[in-house]
């Protein structure tokens, strides 16, 4: 046994830990320990999603090989444990691309699934779900069940967006992107409120593939920002990259770093020297895609109590409503939260039946744990996400409440069938009852 | 001229091998011969390589570890194509000091895995090298070879033996082109320490092990410790006096 945190380092609670390092020995080591397991990767879901207190991780991040690349169709085949980071460096120089990556590159292709992650340009092209073409699930029973959009294509439902409770993923095979090469040419937009981010993000909804904005939602209006747009570009032969140098934060500092001292100064620095840059730029796609990666464990930084981020999606009728309500009570809290992104999420129904987005728009803000407090502001946004019948992200979430979860979920009930009854995680136990 | 590097590794499904092999394919294609006792996780790993580096030639060879006609038949089929130029020789268990104790088979068996074994083999690949006047061979010792301690003797006997050997190979090799390294790794986060890791032992990344054991036969060193650390480490071990030394519980 030992400590396992997630990526907002709430909780260390022991778990006994099993490395899953070839796929043809997984079943025998997926039943050697306590039941219940459950599979985990990088462990970059923030909450208890990747966490299973006091039993078993099944950590996957040795099933790191690929199986098979077609260069003429961009077919990828790889084991589930293969990073994102891994594909898009061996693909890009090859004229591919990962059609949906999230804001960061260090996740395994398997949590990525689980997760039906999205990125910016969700409007575009969807999740990561959308462009899985097979996986195998591995059952804690020995089963084996290759499923996809052509296949089993109640088990990919369940499975993708499935946060890990139908089995274990061991394989996947995705369809790429073509890419002319590593180069974004974005472009960024100051929004000073609220209806210019709507219609900055509808005007752009055609043109951009990427779209996401920033929000300041501490000084100034709620709704003021920096609206970020970019387009894969053929830059040329424009020399590659330095190795930049890898920061880490190095320890975790006795309190938050960011807290109600650091983050009005912070915010207001980041927006006016943002601003400052605003316009036309080509952009490496590790800079445009994962700025955060860029600084190693960062989420160090909110201290030894973690923090949480709390994202949520509601319908686009009474998105900038709901959105603007979050951020009043974000600034009336006294909150502020240093990393808030807002998103208009695509007009199409994700693959799989717990998949998060859905038509609207999202929010994300992150907020250093305070205890109580903390949980009394969320308290009162989820009632403003309850009333717009909107959902909260499970792969973010580490405390919503059970009615909340089945209210934004239509879906779980039909998916509580395909749960593999040797699989448990901390969320699972929280929202779904065992 | 076909410039690609000729490489064989044995024991090419150990965690460090396999970081290893990546690494040489992310510099260029190369003439890769994977030697292992598991047809199918070889299949595996070549399957990966192959797909990280389409140009390069991988090839397969099964073969045991302890039979000196299968080994080498083994090391005779890797060379047919022409000399090596860097041999990687790093197969090992890590095997249960207590059972080697209590068990004199589980005792022999740790011996040979970890030290007739690769020496074996680093004798086979010799003998052409020789021939050729080129290549680096390099041998996986172990911090555990530098001085006898309870907690893992027979497995530290048996990478001494392989220390011991690659001294007299480097000096029946010096002034030649043949180039002998002896990595001493200390403890890597590897599927045969996963008993280490679930205790709470800190192990050092498979990753960048593996860049330091590429690094080390780039430049033909004599012995390299990964990480360099371990080095000092061993040094203050290797020099306590006895009468100290043995009230350690190590």
């Amino acid at each position: 046994m030992r400590p396992v945190s997630s990526w907002g380092r709430l909780s260390a609670y022991p778990h006994h830990v099993v490395d899953l390092n070839d796929a043809s020995r997984a079943i025998g080591l997926m039943s050697d320990g306590p039941h219940p397991g459950l599979a985990h990767g990088m462990g970059r879901s923030y909450g208890d999603a990747c966490l299973n207190p006091k039993g078993t991780l099944w950590v996957t991040t040795g099933l790191d090989h690929f199986i098979a690349f077609d260069e003429i169709t961009g077919r990828l085949v790889c084991e589930a444990g293969v990073l994102l980071r891994d594909i898009q460096r061996l693909v890009i120089p090859r004229g591919w691309i990962l059609p949906v990556t999230p804001g960061t590159q260090l996740v395994t292709v398997g949590g990525a699934i689980a997760n039906d992650v999205h990125g910016k340009n969700h409007h575009a092209l969807g999740c990561f779900g959308d462009h899985v073409q097979n996986l195998t699930l591995l059952r804690t029973d020995g089963q084996t069940i290759q499923c996809g959009p052509d296949a089993h294509t109640d088990w990919f439902a369940a499975t993708v967006g499935g946060l890990g409770l139908t089995g274990v993923i061991t394989q996947a095979e995705i369809q790429l992107r073509r890419a002319r090469g590593p180069w974004v040419r974005s472009e960024t937009v100051a929004h000073a409120h609220l209806d210019e981010f709507f219609r900055l993000a509808d005007d752009s909804e055609a043109d951009w593939e990427h779209t996401v904005s920033w929000v300041d939602c501490v000084g100034g209006r709620p709704g003021r920002g920096l609206f970020m747009r970019g387009n894969p570009t053929d830059a040329g032969d424009r020399p590659a990259l330095p190795a930049g140098r890898r920061l880490a934060m190095p320890f975790v500092p006795p309190v938050s770093l960011v807290n109600r001292v650091s983050l009005r100064p912070f915010n207001m620095a980041y927006y006016h020297f943002k601003k400052r840059q605003t316009g036309q730029a080509i952009t490496h796609y590790e800079s445009f895609f994962y700025p955060l990666d860029k600084l190693l464990e960062w989420n160090r930084m909110y201290g030894p109590r973690g923090f949480f981020q709390y994202q949520s999606v509601v319908p686009r009728a009474v998105g900038q409503d709901a959105v603007e309500a979050m951020l009043k009570e974000v600034a009336r809290a006294g909150e502020g939260s240093f990393l808030a992104v807002l998103k208009t999420f695509g007009n199409r129904s994700p693959v799989g039946m717990l998949s998060f987005p859905q038509p609207g728009v999202t929010l994300a803000l992150d907020f250093p744990n305070r205890g109580e407090r903390t949980c009394r502001l969320f308290e009162s946004l989820d009632a403003i996400v309850r009333e717009a019948k909107g959902r909260l992200y499970p792969a973010k979430d580490a405390r919503m409440p059970r009615d909340l979860f089945e209210a934004g979920y239509p879906h779980l009930t039909e998916f509580m069938k395909y749960r593999d009854p040797g699989i448990s995680s901390g969320l699972s136990r929280r929202l779904m009852g065992h | 001229m076909d410039k690609k590097k000729r490489i064989a590794i044995v024991g090419a499904t150990s965690a460090i091998a396999e970081q290893c092999a990546r690494l040489w394919l992310n510099n260029g294609p190369c003439q890769l011969v994977l030697i292992g006792r598991d047809a199918q996780r070889l299949e595996r790993i070549a399957a990966d390589l192959k797909v990280r580096s389409p140009q390069s030639d991988i090839r397969m060879i099964q073969a045991g570890f302890l039979d000196p006609e299968a080994i080498n038949s083994a090391v005779g089929d890797a060379v047919q194509s022409g000399p090596m130029d860097l041999v990687l020789i790093a197969h090992g268990s890590l095997p249960d000091q207590k059972e080697c104790q209590n068990n004199l088979p589980s005792c022999r068996d740790a011996l040979e895995i970890n030290g007739i074994s690769p020496v074996l083999y680093a004798e086979a690949f010799a003998q052409g090298m020789e021939q050729a006047n080129h290549g680096t061979i390099a041998l996986i010792g172990s911090v555990a070879g530098d001085r006898g301690r309870k907690s893992n003797y027979v497995y530290g006997a048996a990478k001494g033996l392989v220390a011991r050997y690659a001294q007299g190979l480097q000096h029946r090799f010096a002034g030649t082109e043949v180039k002998v390294v002896l990595i001493k790794p200390g403890p890597t986060d590897t599927p045969m320490t996963a008993h280490l890791k679930a205790r709470g032992a800190k192990l050092a990344r498979v990753e960048d092990v593996a860049k330091q054991i590429v690094c080390a036969m780039e430049s033909g060193k004599s012995v390299a410790y990964t990480p360099g650390k371990w080095l000092l480490i061993m040094r203050v071990i290797q020099h306590l006096p006895r009468i100290v030394f043995n009230k350690i519980n190590i």
